[in-house]
């Protein structure tokens, strides 16, 4: 599976990172790199395999249903880009 | 041409658990922003979530109610994007694994008929925060307390062809989840948020047409105008040869139209994956079977039960049965008067007429299901005529008594039922009206049954209402004829 | 004093021969001494250190403390310490000052130990030769112009170097392991699960596990002692019972079965490397246990299915530095889309970029199955090739790297970097537990043997390895650099 130019600029930007033109083909170069050492995943048979997410057989375990937490909020503001009356601020989201 | 709609719906349901559904903070609404964003909320670098076992209990809960398929193994996805109140760049949610899988809804329509709705699938979430848009120097202000909170999203077949039978739909949905105590459905609040699917297609034509997906329709009112206003759109503009495409469109309450959310140049793509950081849900029969034996009675049985056993209309017991409130409110009157036809006709009437009135929903009704049943037994015991039970009822409502007993005995408005008293009453009557019994004698015998009721106003007057009407009417009419 | 392990000092402690105060205030000269010729630590954090050694002595005169109280440490700069400064060796964290204490960094505190700083890494774990710091690469002090190994680069050569007797360190593909081997330290990943992961910065979640590197595996059972166990704030972190690993590490090895996977010895290997790898298999051998070849035909599928897995989670993990609530965010953005891509493009380095790109492309639609459930599948095939062989043998053994440490600057390209993890990351994708023991040299470059163990067999990892540590003395040779400095 040949990895385009327009795949690296589509993932960046879902990704959310700025990507120039220079440092796009040097992406493109070493992604394809690794996609092609990945592309030997290709040659097993994996036929009647499950995919395995968790190296152990576990389940999930549940809490109780209780308040735990108490506010930290001025801790955990502390280390903010941007607050104000104890709201994150970001550049204005259009709707 | 015909056409016909076909609606989908995908409700979202915020649970009524204390904590989060990944951390131990507060779901309460209202908070100062951000005082119950922890640290797993914020998604703080090395934060881990932990499922609550009461958000599971109670999505368990609707899938048993809904007859759904419950999947022994359920596992969360995650959905990745980017938005500012979405803290860790993923929605944890259920994609290909969901907690609740097909079931049905029976929806009652104005024809007093039922219908099947099924529902596709319900899974479990967290909600997002939200964004702030007041000015704060031409930035957004993000609150993150309701990041978290468990959200039950509900999805549903295309199996709605109507306005009518969405907000049918979107109420049963609200009675079964009220019922449950799952979440208290104040849609208001946001507990309850609902996007709508809508297509339209040739009547008789098997393929669905292009749907539109609107958001932001949250009330039972909206979403009918959401869908009569995208219907329209849709219809003219296919028969003006354009085309409906796919996509998102907000609905405005203010306008009452639909309108497309500026699209993105992309499609988003969420990449949906197993969050690594949870484990497969595993649910046993053992834990299912003591849910279901936990399940209330729910709203289409009580439905069913009001008109086989108490005898009710198809519409009453639709009424009566839509909220869990409504239901225990009506059953506790009825418990008290015995009379159920009777219940169901001041519970509809006078009491629902009154919480319209002051906007009060009937769980902060001033008048208690008990005090209600009281003053209904009074009247079937004839201690009251229906007028008087009236002034009862304003009283108790305004506080004026503690029970409907009292109110009569500090009224005087037991009802007279001494012929003696009332005999006497219309001798009086007749010996002040001359005028009215001349004119009386000499109608033709038809036209006497419409006279009397100026001599029965009378008696009622004088008696100040508590005369037992049927009495005086009798009495009157042998005391005039006997005058002819 | 730096010449002792950690159990050799604890028992120092514990008898009064030493106070945690002057042990710590040597261990702090140390580092202030040559902590910038290895670039091994990011933060020191020298006045709570001489804080918490006070209290330990304190908590020794009052008869309230445990083997390991007074003892100090480094802790890799993934793991969360509240107040002080957690980068994950990252422009992107290098403002933040974690608001809470990772649940092992907790634990370790409550045995009383002494942080002595915050040690330098590969940014977010993505590295194993530690030239990924956003705090400059960290030097082997066997050889300054070799790599220590990575992600836990900096924990290893702080080790090594008699900076610190012990470390902490994460292993999400051989991170403990390789630089272990390289720094000719002991180093240990436990199962997947043993150790709670909360508070531990995420690289690839179902693959990260903490562990302890030191001197000796003695020492890393003491650690093991106090890091392991259920917690409840990761859903992942086993319900299970610890044992005492200190307790078993003198169980006779008679009987052992060790199976050498013929794949580890294969193409690519430094001859050296299975010199000594051999050599000390054949210890083994004196000490009663038998030895077989063992197959794990899956192998080589190892690498390409960590590269689809590692960066697909990564790519959502590192989703949450988007310049909102903590960390990095660029200069006056223009808008939102402008805030998050360039706080992320200059915030994040180019191999952290270059994975989240990769995880980003192979999760995104039309690639998800052929790659990430393809992935999965072959993950399943790698475990179970491990739980065959774990059928027949106790323990396998082999080489941890198949060089020892190479130069500065020797790998450019990033799939050969990628391909010098090929005897540790099959370990991760099957969750079970590894040890780098030293086990000799080449070039004057330490050499690790690698021993593995099936799912939560630590105890018996830990007693092979002891046992081996009495017989031979390679985990007691010192690089020059820390007699030197001294």
């Amino acid at each position: 599976m040949a990895l385009e130019d327009s795949h690296v600029r589509r993932a960046a930007h879902l990704a959310r990172i700025a990507v120039s033109d220079d440092q796009a083909s040097g992406f493109v170069e070493d992604l394809s790199r690794i996609l092609d050492m990945v592309d030997q995943l290709q040659g097993v048979n994996t036929d009647g395999v499950a995919p395995l997410a968790h190296p152990l057989d576990a389940t999930q375990r549940l809490r109780a249903d209780e308040v735990t937490e108490t506010n930290q909020r001025d801790t955990f503001q502390r280390c903010a880009p941007a607050v104000e009356n104890g709201l994150y601020l970001v550049p204005r989201v259009v709707e | 041409m015909q056409w016909e709609t076909v609606i989908g719906l995908e409700v979202h349901v915020q649970l009524a658990t204390h904590s989060k559904i990944f951390s131990g903070a507060s779901t309460a609404f209202g908070a100062e922003p951000n005082s119950q964003a922890c640290a797993v909320d914020l998604g703080l670098p090395g934060v881990l979530p932990v499922l609550n076992e009461q958000a599971v209990a109670m999505a368990v809960q609707f899938g048993l109610a809904v007859h759904a398929d419950i999947p022994e193994v359920s596992v969360f996805d995650r959905k990745n994007y980017f938005y500012p109140d979405l803290p860790k760049g993923y929605q944890t949610s259920q994609m290909y694994h969901p907690i609740v899988g097909p079931g049905e809804v029976e929806i009652a329509l104005d024809d007093d008929t039922t219908k099947r709705i099924r529902i596709h699938h319900a899974h479990l979430e967290e909600d997002a925060g939200k964004s702030l848009h007041e000015d704060f120097h031409g930035m957004t202000g993000i609150d993150l307390n309701r990041a978290g909170t468990p959200l039950l999203e509900i999805v549903s077949e295309p199996d709605m062809r109507s306005a009518k039978e969405a907000a049918a739909y979107l109420k049963a949905i609200h009675s079964i989840v009220t019922y449950l105590g799952i979440s208290d459905g104040n849609m208001a609040e946001g507990s309850m948020r609902c996007d709508v699917n809508v297509s339209v297609r040739p009547k008789g034509q098997e393929a669905f047409g292009t749907r539109a997906e609107i958001k932001n329709v949250n009330s039972f009112r909206f979403v009918e105008k959401a869908i009569a206003f995208e219907v329209e759109r849709q219809i003219e503009l296919i028969e003006d040869g354009g085309k409906v495409v796919q996509e998102t469109r907000l609905f405005d309450p203010e306008r009452d139209e639909t309108r497309s959310m500026r699209t993105k140049e992309e499609a988003n793509d969420y990449r949906y994956f197993p969050c690594p950081d949870l484990l497969p849900v595993v649910l046993d029969q053992a834990y299912l079977d003591h849910l279901r034996s936990q399940l209330p009675e729910l709203p289409a049985e009580k439905r069913e039960r009001f008109q086989q056993a108490l005898g009710l209309s198809a519409y009453d017991a639709s009424v009566l049965s839509a909220s869990r409130d409504m239901a225990e409110y009506f059953e506790a009157v009825h418990r008290v008067c015995g009379d159920a036809k009777q219940a169901a006709n001041w519970v509809q009437g006078e009491l629902s007429g009154a919480l319209n009135r002051e906007n009060l929903s009937i769980a902060n009704s001033p008048v208690s299901a008990n005090q209600l049943g009281e003053l209904v037994q009074r009247v079937l015991d004839d201690t009251i005529n229906g007028k008087a039970a009236k002034q009862v009822f304003q009283a108790l409502w305004h506080g004026e008594g503690t029970s409907a007993d009292a109110i009569i005995e500090a009224k005087g408005l037991k009802q007279v039922t001494d012929t003696g008293a009332i005999e006497a009453m219309i001798d009086q009557v007749i010996a002040d009206s001359p005028a009215q019994v001349a004119q009386y004698c000499d109608a033709e015998p038809e036209k006497r049954g419409k006279m009397i009721g100026y001599f029965v106003g009378q008696v009622m007057k004088a008696s100040r209402g508590t005369a037992n009407p049927q009495q005086v009417n009798g009495l009157l009419k042998e005391k005039l004829d006997a005058l002819l | 004093m730096h010449d002792k392990t950690l159990t050799q000092l604890a028992k120092a402690l514990g008898s009064g021969e030493l106070s945690s105060r002057e042990l710590t205030e040597h261990y702090l000269q140390r580092i202030q001494q040559s902590g910038a010729i290895l670039n091994s630590f990011i933060t020191v954090t020298a006045d709570q250190a001489l804080e918490r050694a006070d209290a330990a002595d304190q908590a020794r005169a009052k008869g309230t403390a445990s083997l390991l109280t007074g003892v100090p440490l480094a802790l890799k700069d993934i793991f969360c310490t509240q107040g002080i400064k957690t980068s994950c060796g990252s422009r992107m964290l290098d403002n933040f000052d974690a608001p809470y204490d990772a649940t092992v960094v907790e634990k370790l505190k409550t045995a009383g130990t002494v942080t002595l700083g915050k040690t330098n890494m590969d940014e977010f774990a993505m590295g194993s030769s530690n030239e990924n710091s956003y705090y400059g690469p960290v030097k082997n002090p066997w050889d300054l112009t070799a790599v220590p190994g990575g992600s836990s680069g900096g924990s290893a050569a702080a080790v090594a170097a008699g900076l610190t007797p012990a470390a902490l360190g994460t292993d999400t593909g051989g991170s403990i392991r390789q630089p272990a081997a390289f720094c000719g330290i002991t180093g240990l990943k436990p199962t997947y699960g043993r150790v709670s992961r909360y508070g531990m910065i995420a690289y690839a979640s179902s693959l990260d596990q903490a562990g302890p590197m030191a001197r000796s595996a003695e020492d890393c059972a003491h650690l093991l002692n106090v890091m392991a166990g259920h917690d409840v704030r990761d859903s992942t972190c086993v319900a299970r019972g610890v044992p005492d690993y200190a307790e078993t590490l003198n169980a006779p090895l008679s009987g052992l079965k060790i199976g050498l996977p013929i794949e580890y010895f294969g193409e690519g290997l430094d001859p050296e490397v299975e010199k000594a790898v051999r050599e000390a298999v054949s210890v083994y051998e004196s000490l009663g246990a038998t030895v077989r070849d063992v197959s794990l035909p899956h192998t080589h599928y190892a690498i390409p299915a960590y590269y689809v897995i590692a960066p697909a989670e990564a790519s959502s993990n590192l989703s949450r530095f988007d310049g909102v609530r903590f960390g990095y965010r660029c200069d006056d953005p223009s808008d939102l889309i402008d805030l998050y891509k360039r706080s992320r493009a200059e915030g994040f380095g180019d191999e952290v970029q270059r994975r989240i790109l990769i995880g980003t492309h192979t999760l995104s639609e039309g690639f998800f199955d052929a790659y990430y459930t393809k992935a999965q599948k072959v993950r399943r095939l790698i475990r179970q090739d491990f739980l065959d062989a774990f059928e027949d043998v106790d323990v396998l053994m082999g080489p941890a790297s198949p060089t020892p440490a190479f130069d500065l600057g020797a790998k450019k390209d990033p799939v050969s970097m990628y391909l010098q993890d090929i005897y540790t990351i099959a370990v991760n994708l099957a969750g079970i537990p590894g040890i780098s023991v030293p086990a000799g040299f080449a070039g004057g470059r330490p050499i690790g043997l690698q021993i593995l163990g099936t799912h939560f067999a630590e105890a018996q990892l830990l007693n092979v390895a002891h046992q081996f540590q009495q017989t031979t003395d390679w985990h007691l040779q010192r690089p020059d650099f820390a007699e030197e400095s001294a």
